[in-house]
């Protein structure tokens, strides 16, 4: 689950890390009211949760109150990258001598913790890890023991930066890692972490990504639906029905038990010249309701003109599978040609019902891809 | 001879009491699987097909000289499961389990790996199957495999069994198949095994299923070139038709570069002299064992 910026701040400056001064408005009063207080240039932060809203101008400088209310009314509402904006941020302006870099992540192939840090912070810190590797520190963390505050110093130690910075950066990482295991973060990053001409090193733009797995343990979170904003309607419908549903742009609808079952089946349409509409993975032991749903949803894209269902049933079975689609496709209002391959068990009876109903079945994945592209 | 698991294999099921648990004990043991006991905390004393439950594995291990243990236990108690199996001495976890917490992942792996390479299977595995000596340690359907010579790993669950059906159609049969898991974090990876592989003498060659997503199948490919790997290796990759995906943030960008997706994946094996099947049912034929 993303956070809001805000939400991720606010978390930071708990575990005392600088951020701007600034707080959240939801229309143009409460963004006038903020910046009033402030008593200073502030910028208005649109609070989505793609990446790429300074960019797409959802990101505004203003110089004062009034001209924060006025700019706020219009931010608010408006669409950054097919998002509505719904609060902003409106912070202090930082002056900025540096822009470094610091994040904690999860390394899935380490099977740990990874602290990155850079003294070239900044919007393009994918262009310097892509053209100048060496500018950026990986440290990977024992997860036994932890990071400690002199490994954090050793990290800092590579950067040609001053004893007082880097004793500076090393604490800001230290809290970063602190973070990342408290709140069970895929990921916590500040960037830029903003040098002040004051010296102070404070978190001008921040994420925290926290594992969906573990919102048990984070309950102020667990109301929240998992819905993202990137979903596209028919993704956010899956979603709700706990589907694992992804919008392609072919004709072909897909439907399989397991990802990589799943995912082989696209592929395999392709190899036969199809192009796949979307991915619907049903899971393991799907019950009727769950496989009804799913065909109805498959079928209710108006761009699918046939659907390929790939079931290898252990736990899942393939009778239970062939209710599900018949029902389906008889509460379906546009109804469209199915093929079915089902393997496991009981698959004979699962066969029989997909027979009464004159949906054709195939022994293996290979005949059915062909025969749907026919249908 | 045989890896990870062999006709000795003594297996503790963990959450053996609930619905999954009792499914697949009575399934693995229908197969030949040696299950010596069950363990569920404070459920100790009851019984399930016959065999023994008790409160804590160091019962299952003093009791029944259990060395393997298999994981039903809900993900929020996942963690300690794991870390109690370890302490009580098994050797081999299998956790069957989904859904746990990353960070928690993270903590029992690192533990295993300390003491005594204990073997951690998953988390979000089907399990391990060494089909000549009838030992399953999982919840795959069994009847898709046979004894034979391949060496399967794979990270996905159902098109594992696709595969295997395919391998035991063309004839060759499965030495021993582990599904690594389908979790970012997994304990056993490509790498492990493919060592494991090597030395085991029923192993002609090994069938490799990855897919989009992460970088195993290219630091497996680096090994298999590195080492000038003995066996012929085969390798399937699923999701080459998947669009980009969405991405987190830039460190996700910046640890990964370009791995992760099928071409990068598909171009490490081929420059490695690993061919990739392009359908499942290519593997065999591109298997020369």
């Amino acid at each position: 689950m993303k956070l809001f910026e805000f939400e991720a701040k606010n978390i930071l400056r708990e575990y005392g890390i600088a951020v701007p001064e600034g707080n959240v408005a939801h229309n143009s009063g409460e963004a006038e009211a903020v910046a009033r207080e402030i008593g200073k240039p502030v910028v208005l932060k649109s609070q989505i949760l793609v990446s790429g809203r300074g960019k797409a101008g959802g990101i505004i400088p203003v110089g004062d109150a009034a001209e924060a209310k006025n700019t706020a009314s219009k931010l608010i509402g408006s669409t950054i990258k097919d998002i509505v904006v719904e609060s902003l941020l409106v912070e202090e302006k930082l002056d900025i001598v540096e822009q470094l870099y610091a994040s904690v992540t999860v390394d899935r192939e380490a099977k740990a913790y990874v602290v990155l840090t850079s003294t070239s912070g900044g919007v393009d810190i994918e262009e310097v890890a892509r053209t100048s590797p060496d500018k950026i520190s990986r440290h990977w963390v024992d997860p036994t023991s932890g990071l400690s505050e002199l490994e954090a110093i050793k990290i800092i130690s590579r950067f040609n930066i001053n004893k007082d910075d880097a004793a500076k950066f090393a604490s800001v990482i230290n809290t970063l890692y602190k973070v990342a295991t408290d709140y069970d973060a895929e990921l916590v990053e500040i960037n830029p972490l903003a040098k002040t001409p004051l010296g102070e090193f404070v978190a001008a733009d921040a994420r925290i990504i926290i594992d969906d797995n573990a919102i048990f343990r984070h309950p102020e979170f667990a109301g929240r639906s998992l819905q993202r904003e990137e979903d596209t309607p028919r993704e956010a419908e899956a979603r709700k029905q706990n589907l694992a549903y992804v919008d392609l742009d072919g004709d072909i609808g897909i439907i399989g038990n397991g990802a990589g079952l799943v995912m082989a089946t696209l592929d395999l349409v392709q190899v036969f010249g199809g192009r796949p509409a979307n991915f619907l993975d049903i899971g393991g032991g799907a019950q009727v309701e769950i496989i009804k749903n799913g065909v109805m949803l498959v079928m209710s894209k108006p761009e699918v003109k046939a659907v390929l269902i790939n079931i290898l049933g252990g736990i899942t079975r393939c009778d239970l599978v062939a209710q599900g689609v018949v029902e389906g496709l008889k509460e379906s209002s546009v109804k469209k040609p199915i093929a079915v391959r089902m393997m496991g068990t009981n698959e004979k009876e699962g066969e029989d019902i997909l027979r009464q109903a004159g949906i054709g079945s195939y022994p293996n994945m290979e005949e059915a891809a062909e025969a749907v592209l026919k249908l | 001879m045989s890896i990870i698991v062999d006709k000795d294999t003594k297996v503790v099921v963990q959450g053996m009491t609930g619905n999954e648990g009792r499914f697949h004990t009575a399934a693995m043991l229908r197969y030949g699987t040696k299950i010596v006991a069950g363990v569920t905390p404070g459920k100790g004393g009851q019984e399930v097909e016959g065999l023994p439950v008790y409160n804590k594995v160091e019962e299952a291990v003093g009791n029944h000289g259990a060395d393997t243990s298999i994981m039903f236990v809900p993900a929020r108690f996942a963690k300690s499961g794991v870390l109690e199996a370890i302490d009580a001495g098994i050797k081999t976890v299998v956790v069957i389990t989904e859904g746990i917490p990353q960070n928690d992942e993270i903590e029992f792996i690192a533990k295993a790996s300390k003491k005594d390479e204990v073997i951690i299977i998953g988390p979000n595995t089907p399990g391990v199957i060494n089909p000549s000596n009838r030992m399953h340690v999982g919840v795959m359907p069994v009847h898709v495999f046979s004894p034979g010579t391949v060496g399967m790993a794979s990270r996905s669950g159902t098109l594992t069994y696709e595969i295997a059906w395919h391998i035991s159609n063309a004839g060759l049969g499965q030495s021993t198949c582990a599904g690594l898991g389908g979790d970012p974090i997994v304990g056993l990876d490509f790498i492990k095994l493919l060592e494991m592989f090597k030395d085991d003498e029923e192993t002609k060659g090994v069938v490799l299923i990855g897919e989009i997503g992460g970088n195993a199948e290219e630091m497996a490919a680096k090994y298999i070139s590195e080492t000038n790997y003995p066996k012929p290796v085969v390798a399937y990759i699923a999701g080459r038709s998947a669009p980009p995906g969405k991405r987190m943030g830039h460190a996700g960008a910046i640890i990964m570069g370009s791995a992760g997706t099928a071409k990068s994946k598909i171009d490490a094996f081929t420059a490695a002299g690993v061919p990739v099947a392009e359908k499942p049912s290519d593997i065999a034929k591109l298997l020369k064992v």
